[in-house]
C-alpha cells in the first residue's frame, strides 16, 4: 500500500467513526456498511475470480434468517448469532460451489441463479422464515453478554455526547465490517489471491501451470459466501428483521448493480456502489415506484460514462 | 538397452461425436529430444496436445508418461507431474504484470497457494528468480509493466519463462512461432534449443526450416491418424507427405 492510499484508508476510517455525530443517521449508516460489505464480499468473485454469480442473495438472506433465527429463538448473544449466520452461509456455499465451479461462464450464473431461486421458494414455505411476514422483532440483545445494543432512552456519555444504543449498534456493525474488509483486503492481496487473479485472467493457463482451479474457485466461493452471509446477518440485527426481499433475485441483482457501479475488481468500488445506491434508495423512497427508474437510468448513465465504475475510472485516470 | 522414452502413447482416440478426429496415434517421444508434430490444418495436432494434458477426455487408448499410465488423471495433476504446455494462441495473464506471471508459476512449489490470510509480501523472495526467468528471454527491462501492452512475439517469449518457471520435464509448445516476424522466430528458435538442453520438448509447428534445424524426430499427422515418422531428410522426401499437403500452402519446404 502506498502512502496516498494509506491517508485515504485513515480518512474514510475517521469519517465512519464520526460519522453518527456528524448527521449521519444510524439505521441508515449500518444499513449502508452492511450492503458495503456484501458487495466487497461478491466483488471477489466477479472481480478478482472471474466469476458471476447470480444468486448471492440466498448466502445474504438465508444468513439473515439463521441469525435472526439464533438471536430470537435460541437467545444468542448478538456476536454468536451472527457467527452461526456466518457459518451457515459458508457451509451453503460450499455445496452451491461445489455443484457450480465445474460450469463456465453463464452457465455457473445460471446455476447459481437456479440454486438461489430454490432457496427462495423453500423460504417461502418454510416455517421458520415466517413467509410473507419474515422474521419481525429479532432482537439484538447484549454483545457478548454485557454491551446493550437494544434501542432504550440514554443519557448523553459525559453529559454532553448524545448516545442511543443504535450508536454503539453501529459501532458493533462497523467493527464487524472492518473484519470482513480486512479479510477480503487479505484476501486479495495473498498467494491465494495471486493465483485468484490468474485464473480470472487465464483460466486454461492457470490449469496447465498445474493448479486446480476449481478448488481455488470453490474455496473462493465459500470465502465470498461467508462474508456475504455476515452481511446479512448484520443486517438483520441492525433492522431487526430478515424477510424474503434479502433472499430474492432483486436482491442478487442489487448486488451485481452496486459491485458494477462503483467498480469492479477495485477495492473501493463496491464500498462507494453500495453507499451510492443505498442512499439514493432513501432520498428517493418518497418517488414510490419511480425509484426503480430512476436508479435504472442512472445505473445505465454510469455504466455508459464510466464503463470501470466509479473508483476503476478514477484509478484508471490517475494511472495515466 | 532399449530406447528411453519419456512419452507414449498407445492407440490414442478421440471422436467428436461421430467424427474421429485422432485415429489410433502411437507416438513416442525420447528423453531429451525436441520431437515434431506436423500435419495440415485440422489434422488434430492441437487435439492430441488437448489429450496428452488431459483438457479433453480420451475416447480410447493410453497415455504413459515415464513408465506410468496418465491417461485417468486430471490435467493439473499432470501438470504437476511435469508436462506443461503452452496454447496455439498466446497463454499470458494480460493484467498481470511481466514480473507477476512468472512468479505467480513459481509461486505453486511453495505451497503456500490456499494461503489467503498471509501477505503476498511473502512471494517477495521469489523476484530475485523471476527476473533471473526473464532474463533468460531477454525481457526483464518490462518486468514492471502490464502484459496486455507487450508485443506479441514478447508475448511468447513469455510464455516460455512461464512454462520455465515451473520446471518442467516435457514441454508441449503448440506453434511457438505462429504470427511472427523473421527476427522474433530466430529468437524463439534459440530459446528453445536453449531450453531444450535438459529436457524434452514436443512442438506442433507450421515454419518447415524451424523443424528441419530443431527437431531430431518429427510425426506427420493427417485426419487424425499418423502418416510418417522420422528424422526431417526422410520425411520430407515422402511422397505420402508431399500429397497430404498439396493445395495447402503451409509446407513451405526448405
Ligand atoms: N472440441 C471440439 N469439438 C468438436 N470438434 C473439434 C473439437 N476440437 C477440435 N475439433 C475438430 O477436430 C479436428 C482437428 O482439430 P485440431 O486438433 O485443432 O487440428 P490442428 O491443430 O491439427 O489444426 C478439426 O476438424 C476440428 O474441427
Ligand atoms: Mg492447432
Amino acid at each position: 500500500m502506498d502512502k496516498r492510499t494509506k491517508i485515504l484508508y485513515g480518512i474514510l476510517l475517521a469519517g465512519a467513526v464520526i460519522a453518527p455525530f456528524v448527521g449521519g443517521y444510524p439505521l441508515f449508516l449500518m444499513s449502508a456498511l452492511c450492503f458495503a460489505l456484501f458487495a466487497c464480499a461478491f466483488n471477489l468473485l466477479i472481480g478478482f475470480t472471474g466469476l458471476l454469480s447470480f444468486g448471492h442473495a440466498m448466502f445474504f438472506g438465508m444468513a439473515a434468517y439463521f441469525c435472526g433465527h439464533a438471536a430470537k429463538v435460541w437467545g444468542l448473544t448478538p456476536e454468536l448469532a451472527v457467527l452461526i449466520g456466518t457459518a451457515g452461509a459458508a457451509a451453503m456455499g460450499y455445496l452451491v460451489g461445489w455443484l457450480a465451479v465445474r460450469r463456465q461462464g453463464i452457465y455457473f450464473a445460471m446455476v447459481t441463479l437456479a440454486l438461489s431461486q430454490m432457496v427462495y421458494f423453500i423460504c417461502v414455505q418454510a416455517p421458520f422464515t415466517g413467509a410473507e411476514d419474515g422474521l419481525q422483532n429479532v432482537p439484538r440483545g447484549k454483545a457478548f453478554g454485557l454491551i446493550n445494543l437494544q434501542s432504550t432512552p440514554h443519557d448523553p456519555l459525559f453529559g454532553v455526547i448524545p448516545v442511543s444504543d443504535d450508536i454503539v449498534m453501529y459501532y458493533f456493525v462497523l467493527a464487524l465490517f472492518l473484519l470482513g474488509f480486512g479479510v477480503i483486503y487479505r484476501a486479495i492481496y495473498s498467494p491465494f489471491g495471486q493465483v485468484l487473479k490468474s485464473i480470472r485472467e487465464n483460466e486454461p493457463r492457470a490449469l496447465s501451470l498445474g493448479y486446480d482451479v476449481d478448488k481455488y474457485k470453490l474455496m473462493a466461493f465459500v470465502l465470498s459466501a461467508a462474508l456475504a452471509g455476515m452481511a446479512g446477518a448484520l443486517k438483520a440485527l441492525s433492522v431487526g428483521a430478515a424477510s424474503l426481499t434479502d433472499v430474492s433475485w432483486q436482491m442478487s441483482g442489487e448486488v451485481v448493480l452496486m459491485t458494477l457501479l462503483g467498480g469492479m475488481g477495485t477495492i473501493l468500488g463496491p464500498v462507494l456502489g453500495a453507499t451510492t445506491i443505498i442512499t439514493m434508495q432513501n432520498y428517493l423512497a418518497g418517488f414510490g415506484s419511480w425509484v426503480t427508474i430512476i436508479m435504472g437510468v442512472t445505473f445505465v448513465v454510469c455504466v455508459l460514462a464510466f464503463r470501470r465504475g466509479i473508483v476503476g475510472e478514477i484509478a484508471y485516470r490517475l494511472k495515466r | 538397452m532399449s530406447t528411453d522414452y519419456i512419452l507414449e502413447t498407445q492407440h490414442l482416440t478421440k471422436e467428436f461425436r461421430g467424427f474421429t478426429a485422432v485415429d489410433g496415434v502411437n507416438l513416442k517421444i525420447v528423453r531429451g529430444s525436441i520431437h515434431a508434430l506436423i500435419g495440415p490444418n485440422g489434422a488434430g495436432k492441437t487435439t492430441v496436445f488437448n489429450l496428452l494434458t488431459k483438457f479433453l477426455p480420451v475416447t480410447a487408448g493410453r497415455i504413459i508418461y515415464n513408465g506410468r499410465d496418465i491417461t485417468a488423471e486430471k490435467p493439473a495433476q499432470i501438470a504437476r507431474r511435469g508436462v506443461i504446455r503452452s496454447f496455439q494462441i498466446s497463454a499470458v495473464f494480460p493484467h498481470l504484470t511481466v514480473m507477476e506471471n512468472v512468479r505467480v508459476a513459481l509461486q505453486r512449489k511453495l505451497g503456500t497457494s490456499f494461503h489467503f490470510w498471509k501477505s503476498d509480501a511473502s512471494l517477495t523472495h521469489l523476484n530475485d528468480r523471476a527476473m533471473q526467468l526473464l532474463d533468460e528471454v531477454d525481457l526483464t527491462r518490462f518486468a514492471d509493466i502490464e502484459t496486455v501492452a507487450l508485443p506479441y512475439g514478447r508475448k511468447r517469449a513469455l510464455e516460455i519463462a512461464t512454462t520455465l518457471a515451473v520446471d518442467p520435464e516435457l514441454m508441449l509448445l503448440d506453434e511457438p512461432t505462429q504470427g511472427m516476424g523473421h527476427e522474433d522466430v530466430g529468437r524463439v528458435v534459440e530459446l528453445i534449443r536453449k531450453v531444450s538442453a535438459n529436457r524434452s520438448v514436443l512442438m506442433v509447428e507450421h515454419n518447415m526450416s524451424v523443424v528441419a534445424n530443431l527437431c531430431d524426430t518429427i510425426t506427420v499427422l493427417a485426419r487424425g491418424a499418423v502418416l510418417a515418422e522420422g528424422p526431417y531428410a526422410e520425411v520430407s522426401k515422402n511422397p505420402q507427405v508431399l500429397e497430404a499437403y498439396v493445395g495447402s500452402s503451409e509446407m513451405e519446404i526448405v
